[in-house]
């Protein structure tokens, strides 16, 4: 009896009571209610806005390309000639320096950022000396583009320049390093002066990979007796993989598009030389130096489309990097 | 006793476990130790050479008059007053878009299909080049005007503003505790009370820093500022016409052969940096104290 009436009575409890009816746990009107609907929709609206930013960019851009991508197609891709007077243009010159110069960047920027990324991570130094490191790296990713630019030309370049010319000089059998007289602005310092810039990037997401590998993979290699680098190299490099992976194109998005220091370095040639110490050109540079002074038409057409390309290029790259991030993360979870 | 029988097998066995490191092992520690640390050494150096540098050359020639005077009579008045037009037009634009998109992000479904899309277009738009932006603006608005402006300037750094706002805003927001939001809604708080006087008003500290490091970033840009603001050697006319900048001034004068322009963009570059590298340590050293405590 006792029972069934205390469930009479927890039941009765879930019920609304119907019997008073002015009681609203839910506003339908009045000020409050309409500040949290408008807010809501602020909201929505504005987030709206910051997705449409994105497809409206992609829109302009092509748009704004439209007269080359008429006039040149596809061919455009495989184009050699750029010829203001003519109007003839081809993106083939500019599309190889720029990927070159980012694939030197990551070859120099990977082993040096995952070697950041351990000593600031693992245990070799005191806590706040491993801090105070990684702010310092980091700290490369706030100094402006232009201030880089100029130090190179200025400070690196003369420091650089000798060991290039030996290099030129004495291993002439290379084709990479096959130049006569290189002066210091050209390709391979482009590709080093991008490699300072994207490393803090990829020192400190490679730190956050090996931060989040679970702790006890590592104790698991030093109880079976392996040593600190035994366990880095055969544990924490192989679980952190596909988070390295990731840095790395995030790293190479950035490299794509850095404009800046790579105009004032890379020497603004448009050709194609397999020798790192040619000058050379990327896609940014063209923009950065042609941009403002082209006629409209077809040169900003294809100023534009060239746009277009390194859009669709780090798009590609930002994405895959996005997605392996996602996926990693979910993984982890 | 038949183990006792073996006793000498085991005790070398036993000295090879209590023995230190065999050669090759110990050579490869101290051979992996030397190369790590070299490279971090490697990655210092440009920094630090980077600083000094810029401050050895670029204090020599500095005037406290060259505030005051434009680039025609050797100063950067014009260049700092436009940086400030260009990144005050992109922070009007890009703060209250940043900031309410961060509240949709952390308060609206953190997890349904809509918040992912936006979380993963904004952090697509943060990689956007950005020089490419500057296509965007020149598009947008210099096509439209039909001049290169302070407004076209500012449009493009506040796309590029845009997404690192939004991305600091959610992660200031998701640091705030759910009990807080739970304690407010049950003393009868909307949506609206709750996210504007208790979320917002705690994480707003965060929220700052994240603002603080937009702003940094946008100072330092130059790619899109070329071909929006462009650049004038003198005081700009107006919002609507060529506007200096520090960055731009530095990019197109780095190469004058004038000795006393030269000399100037060494010290413009001091002022720069020094704007630039402010910002940034202030607010990396507030969230790094914030994150401690938390934890």
């Amino acid at each position: 009896m006792a029972n069934s009436s205390e469930s009479d009575n927890f039941n009765s409890s879930l019920q609304p009571n119907y019997s008073d009816e002015h009681i609203e746990l839910i506003a339908k009107d009045g000020m409050n209610f309409w500040f949290n609907q408008g807010f809501t929709w602020l909201v929505y609206v504005f987030a709206t806005i910051t997705v449409l930013v994105l497809f409206s960019m992609s829109w302009v851009i092509f748009d704004e390309a439209k007269p080359a991508i008429i006039q040149f197609g596809i061919g455009f891709l495989w184009g050699n000639d750029w010829d203001t007077g003519n109007q003839v243009f081809g993106a083939l010159p500019y599309i190889y320096g720029t990927l070159v110069s980012s694939a030197i960047a990551i070859l120099f920027a990977v082993p040096i950022g995952i070697a950041v990324a351990l000593v600031t991570s693992e245990n070799f130094l005191p806590q706040s000396v491993q801090t105070t490191l990684g702010f310092i790296v980091e700290l490369i990713a706030a100094i402006p583009s232009v201030i880089i630019g100029l130090w190179s030309i200025f400070i690196f370049i003369p420091v650089l320049e000798p060991l290039q010319k030996w290099l030129a000089s004495n291993f002439k059998w290379i084709p990479l390093l096959n130049s006569q007289d290189p002066v210091g602005t050209n390709m391979l310092t482009a590709g080093i002066i991008l490699a300072i810039m994207i490393l803090p990037t990829m020192a400190a997401i490679t730190r956050d990979v090996f931060i989040a590998t679970p702790k006890e993979l590592r104790t698991a290699s030093m109880a079976l007796g392996s040593t600190r680098w035994e366990t880095i190299f055969r544990v924490l490099l192989p679980a952190g993989f596909s988070g390295i992976v990731s840095a790395a194109m995030l790293a190479l998005g950035r490299a794509l598009g850095e404009t800046m220091a790579v105009t004032m370095v890379i020497g603004n040639s448009a050709q194609i030389s397999a020798s790192l110490l040619d000058p050379a050109y990327t896609i940014p540079a063209v923009l950065a130096n042609e941009f403002a002074e082209a006629e409209p038409g077809l040169h900003i057409g294809a100023l534009s489309y060239l746009g277009l390309i390194l859009f669709a290029l780090t798009l590609m790259v930002n994405m895959g990097a996005g997605l392996l991030v996602q996926w990693v993360s979910k993984k982890n979870r | 006793m038949s183990n006792y029988q073996k006793s000498e097998i085991d005790e070398s066995l036993t000295a090879e476990l209590y023995s230190p490191l065999p050669t090759n092992r110990k050579l490869f520690t101290y051979g992996m130790n030397a190369i790590a640390f070299g490279f971090t050494g490697l990655a210092l150096i440009p920094l630090l050479s980077i600083l000094w540098e810029i401050f050895k050359r670029g204090i020599s020639g500095f005037k406290p008059e060259m505030f005051v005077k434009s680039v025609i009579d050797y100063g950067f008045g014009n260049a700092i007053l436009g940086t400030i037009t260009v990144v005050a037009i992109a922070s009007l634009l890009s703060i209250p878009v940043g900031i309410l998109t961060g509240i949709f992000l952390a308060e609206f479904g953190q997890s349904n299909f809509t918040a992912h899309s936006v979380r993963f277009i904004t952090t697509i738009l943060a990689g956007v080049p950005s020089i490419v932006v500057g296509i965007f603006a020149y598009g947008v608005i210099v096509l439209v005007t039909k001049s290169f402006s302070a407004i076209a300037g500012g449009f493009a750094l506040a796309a590029i503003m845009l997404p690192v706002i939004v991305l600091t805003t959610e992660e200031a927001l998701k640091l705030i505790p759910t009990d807080q939001r739970l304690a407010s809604a049950a003393l009868g708080g909307t949506r609206f009370q709750t996210t504007f006087r208790i979320v917002v008003t705690s994480a707003l500290p965060g929220i700052t820093t994240g603002i603080l490091l937009a702003v940094a970033r946008a100072t330092g840009e130059t790619a899109p500022l070329l071909f929006t603001a462009l650049f004038s050697l003198d005081w700009s006319a107006g919002l609507l016409s060529p506007t200096a900048s520090l960055p731009v001034l530095i990019f197109n004068l780095y190469n004058d052969p004038n000795p006393e322009k030269n000399q100037l963009v060494w010290t413009t570059s001091i002022i720069l940096l020094g704007l630039v590298l402010c910002v940034s340590v202030f607010s990396r050293l507030i969230t790094s104290n914030r994150k401690i405590k938390n934890n």
